[in-house]
């Protein structure tokens, strides 16, 4: 009665949806926010030499 | 090269040099989890702090991603657990947040798989962008989600299970009327005449 393939269908339309949504994301430009924060914690890293004790 | 200034004694590179190449799936995975594109950035922030103090336990040589994606899923677990003690009715507001979105690249279909998705428990939702979207493979994201092998797939199932109700009553809504109403009338006894013949 075609019901198991619009079942097939609907789960390969799924499939691709969240690659799709997900996707969509990915492709974005990731903000300077973060390459700036990158860049403050390596920054700080260098100021103080790494130490195996942890005092904060 | 501009990657002399380590004062590191190890040849290898720093593996927190690698973050920087995670960054749009961390993303991408934020905003699958949160729903929210602030949010989602507000999370990858706090996970990139703590991925940075923490590298110690990140073993060379192992998946960064999948130790990423666990620190952020982790982060968005803890979160959450706080929000709702705060706020009663978390899921009414991003339901409601959600349905307020609108559509700009104007392509239905996807809009009411969005909103469908957004309908999905958390942990379905996460699964499913795991194996679905990103590729890693059960195991992974079983050791990801610290559970067994066995419940991500059931969660798997049980999403796609709803996702496909969801996008069915969307798409074949008359269809789906005609189909239940003749079914109650059947389950009732009452047999249309028209039937019957």
């Amino acid at each position: 009665m075609g019901k198991t393939n619009a079942k097939t269908n609907l789960e390969s339309q799924i499939e691709e949806n969240l690659r799709k949504v997900y996707q969509r994301t990915v492709e974005e430009d990731v903000p300077d926010r973060f390459k700036d924060l990158l860049s403050r914690l390596k920054a700080m890293d260098g100021e103080q030499p790494r130490h195996q004790e942890d005092n904060s | 090269m501009s990657d002399a200034s380590s004062g590191s004694d190890r040849p290898v590179a720093d593996p927190r040099d690698e973050i920087l190449d995670h960054l749009p799936s961390l993303r991408a995975f934020a905003m699958s989890l949160t729903r929210n594109s602030a949010q989602a950035d507000d999370l990858v922030q706090d996970s990139i702090e703590k991925a940075w103090k923490n590298i110690d336990k990140f073993q060379v040589g192992t998946n960064m991603r999948a130790w990423l994606f666990t620190i952020l899923r982790n982060t968005f677990y803890s979160h959450r657990r706080k929000a709702k003690r705060e706020v009663a009715d978390v899921d009414g507001i991003m339901a409601e947040s959600l349905s307020e979105k609108p559509g700009h690249d104007g392509r239905l279909a996807m809009n009411d798989f969005e909103k469908a998705f957004a309908q999905l428990p958390d942990e379905q939702r996460e699964a499913l962008i795991l194996v679905g979207a990103t590729g890693f493979a059960y195991e992974e994201a079983a050791e990801m989600c610290g559970v067994a092998v066995g419940t991500i797939k059931s969660r798997i199932n049980r999403g796609r299970a709803k996702l496909t109700e969801l996008m069915n009553l969307g798409e074949d809504e008359t269809l789906e009327m005609t189909d239940k109403a003749t079914m109650a009338v059947v389950a009732n006894g009452h047999v249309p005449r028209s039937f019957s013949a």
